[in-house]
């Protein structure tokens, strides 16, 4: 017998939950200010996610996916890329995307049914949120494709959930990218749910960063409630990506502590006690912890914290709240670049439409 | 000018397109140094080299997916799938994003692409090699269907499709990808995508095909000329969107319609062919709007496929029926 082939995958961990180091800190997390940043990107994070449920449950806003719990996931992500990288999330990746300058209104747009909030100011490359699971890995693969065609020292960075790992197109994505050495990088959120359907039922490897092996590039875990293990490996990745080294898979096992979205109830699925012992390991408490004892935070400081993400959020929600609806016309006039002629009876078809329904609204 | 097959046609225009624009890649299983399973592509990586031409691994759920985030960021990229049996994985990609992406982002992002492949009967090809989807594709908002059904109209539809700023679906009647040959001008010339074309005038029956029933359609109008009938042949080309106007004007003028497609009948392309001229064009008929079809089963092997596929004897007689109405 002969060897053809062994592998073996590294769990990396900075903080522990207790907000102890497991692990001497990388050098760009000796700077005080770069590890606030990223705390309070995750609590303003955690301040947007409690809004949207709330305008969700008071009828406000339609079906949104908390990302309670995986904030340090999201930032960690976001902070390790660069701007002119692109961001492809599924629809829990709201901490990336506000990291990297989406606006809140414009995530509450979005969820709150309007097509518009996909039309960021931000990084007007980064892609929308995918909501059929998966099926962006493909688009990922695409977009890590013109960079590499290009020669530009550009990353595309694709988030999903342990669930899309289970998927077809998800490995043909990866397969390319192994193949033809692309510049993406797969960050997958095993958040250890996929709805119901728990992270043993997914899969029957050990661990969802060995499917990388598969397709020959690096798979690496981290602890996703450690937002330093998340920021220095997924970076660690993004840089070798970017350097022309090929792409890899970041598993970061971190625990939903929300319900799937504000349509499920995951109580008939899962114990409490399986939760509350997960909110033990939650990422924003344990860098609190570590930068109180490192005399980089506060109670006031966190009190201000507080106050300043409520203000964002509430003004955000305000803007939200008061924007016109779009034109009907808009569902017709964005679908081609120029309306073919065909389509102007149906354009005239919906012009009628509105009147007509303004007309019943009157009488 | 150079006589030329449909495929030649098409590899004609890919050139063309890539020639003209370093933005058009080629992209699919064995594109490459084999030419493609038609060599649609043969040649075009000698000429582009490997960096726009690109040999895919086996991964048809990826292809169009792959060609969202390519074109997303500014490719223009034209994918093969190597028969119509292999191309429904690309169904869902076109659904979820490449039909909806300039849509939902209002602008802000929007993938060009072009999905070639072969499609339809009548070569005697394994199971899953001989299927016509065209219906399943033109359902699809935000994407563009086009078949053309010569050597000219492939290499203008091509290059139509190619320089389009959205998605198309492009399919290919291999039946007569090499039936016959025809002068081709390799002038960059495109034709429109949303206009059909009247490939012979008649007075008294239209007569619609697209693909490779065109041929059946033509020669079917010279059967009944010597019969005294009068039939103008419409080659639907860009079955999507339709070009209602060009339909609805000749069955003014004739009174008759039959359509004529490979395709299985129920919610094909043929009810929609004719749900247009029944709500719009009712009052000229003289006749019921029939169709000529395959039947609602799967595509039979090839020994009983020639039964499954209209044939002249089929088309005549539908003609025939139509024209009873006086």
């Amino acid at each position: 017998m002969v060897e053809v082939a062994s592998f073996r995958i590294e769990r990396i961990q900075y903080l522990r939950a207790d907000g102890t180091l497991a692990a001497p800190l990388p050098p760009w997390a000796e700077d005080g200010e770069e590890l606030v940043r990223l705390y309070r990107a995750m609590v303003l994070t955690r301040a947007y996610d409690t809004k949207a449920v709330n305008l969700q449950r008071t009828g406000r806003l339609g079906t949104v996916a908390s990302s309670l719990g995986q904030e340090a996931v999201a930032v960690g992500t976001a902070a390790a890329m660069r701007p002119q990288d692109v961001l492809l999330p599924s629809f829990r990746e709201q901490g990336a995307m506000l990291y990297r300058g989406v606006r809140i209104e414009e995530l509450l747009t979005f969820w709150g049914g309007d097509e518009r909030g996909s039309n960021w100011s931000g990084p007007r490359e980064d892609f929308p949120v995918c909501i059929p699971v998966g099926t962006h890995a493909p688009h990922a693969a695409g977009v890590a494709t013109a960079f590499k065609l290009r020669r530009e020292p550009r990353v595309a960075v694709c988030m999903l959930g342990d669930g899309a790992t289970s998927k077809g197109d998800v490995y043909e994505a990866w397969n390319l990218a192994g193949v033809w050495r692309l510049p993406m990088v797969t960050v997958v959120n095993n958040n250890q749910w996929a709805i119901s359907v728990p992270r043993s039922a997914q899969t029957a490897a050990a661990t969802l960063a060995q499917k990388a092996i598969a397709c020959g590039m690096p798979g690496v875990q981290v602890d996703g409630n450690d937002v330093i293990a998340v920021r220095e490996v997924v970076g660690r990745m993004i840089e070798r990506a970017r350097a022309g080294e090929g792409p890899a898979i970041v598993e970061a096992v971190t625990y939903r502590l929300s319900d799937h979205t504000t349509a499920d109830d995951a109580r008939r699925y899962r114990d409490d006690a399986e939760v509350s012992a997960h909110w033990k390991e939650e990422p924003i408490a344990r860098l609190r912890t570590f930068l109180t004892a490192r005399g980089l935070w506060d109670k006031d400081k966190e009190e201000q914290l507080l106050a300043w993400c409520a203000r964002e959020v509430e003004s955000a929600v305000e803007a939200y709240l008061a924007r016109a609806p779009a034109p009907a016309t808009d569902m017709i006039d964005y679908v081609f670049a120029e309306l073919p002629a065909p389509m102007r009876a149906q354009r005239a078809e919906l012009v009628r439409r509105v009147a007509r329904r303004a007309e019943g609204a009157e009488r | 000018m150079t006589a030329m097959t449909l495929v030649e046609a098409v590899r004609t225009a890919l050139a063309r397109a890539m020639a003209e624009d370093p933005t058009v890649l080629v992209l699919g299983e064995d594109v490459g140094k084999d030419g493609g399973v038609f060599r649609a592509t043969e040649g075009l990586l000698e000429r582009f080299g490997p960096e726009r031409v690109l040999d895919t691994p086996l991964s048809e759920a990826l292809f169009v997916g792959l060609a969202v985030g390519l074109g997303a960021q500014g490719f223009k990229p034209v994918v093969e799938f190597q028969f119509d049996g292999f191309s429904y994985p690309a169904i869902d990609q076109l659904v979820n994003h490449a039909g909806r992406l300039r849509a939902r982002t209002r602008g802000r992002l929007s993938c060009p692409m072009v999905v070639r492949f072969p499609y339809g009967g009548g070569v005697r090809a394994p199971e899953h090699h001989s299927e016509s989807p065209e219906a399943f594709f033109a359902h699809i908002p935000g994407v563009r269907t086009v078949i053309p059904s010569s050597p000219a109209r492939a290499y203008g539809l091509l290059l139509a499709a190619i320089r389009d700023p959205d998605p198309v679906v492009f399919l290919e009647p291999k039946r007569i990808y090499r039936a016959v040959r025809e002068e081709v001008v390799d002038d960059g010339r495109a034709l429109p995508l949303d206009r059909c074309f009247v490939l012979r005038e008649g007075r008294d029956l239209t007569l619609v095909a697209w693909g490779a029933m065109i041929p059946v359609a033509l020669q079917a109008s010279a059967e009944l000329a010597k019969e005294g009938v009068s039939v103008e042949v419409i080659d639907i080309a860009t079955l999507k969107p339709l070009d209602c106007a060009t339909l609805l004007d000749s069955v003014a003028k004739t009174g008759r319609c039959v359509i004529v497609h490979e395709a299985p009948p129920s919610f094909g392309p043929g009810a929609e062919i004719a749900a247009v001229l029944a709500s719009e064009g009712l009052f000229s008929l003289l006749a019921p709007v029939l169709r000529v079809t395959a039947f609602d089963v799967p595509t039979p092997l090839p020994r009983l496929e020639e039964l499954f596929l209209p044939a002249l004897a089929d088309v005549l007689e539908a003609c025939r029926r139509a024209m009873a109405h006086r």
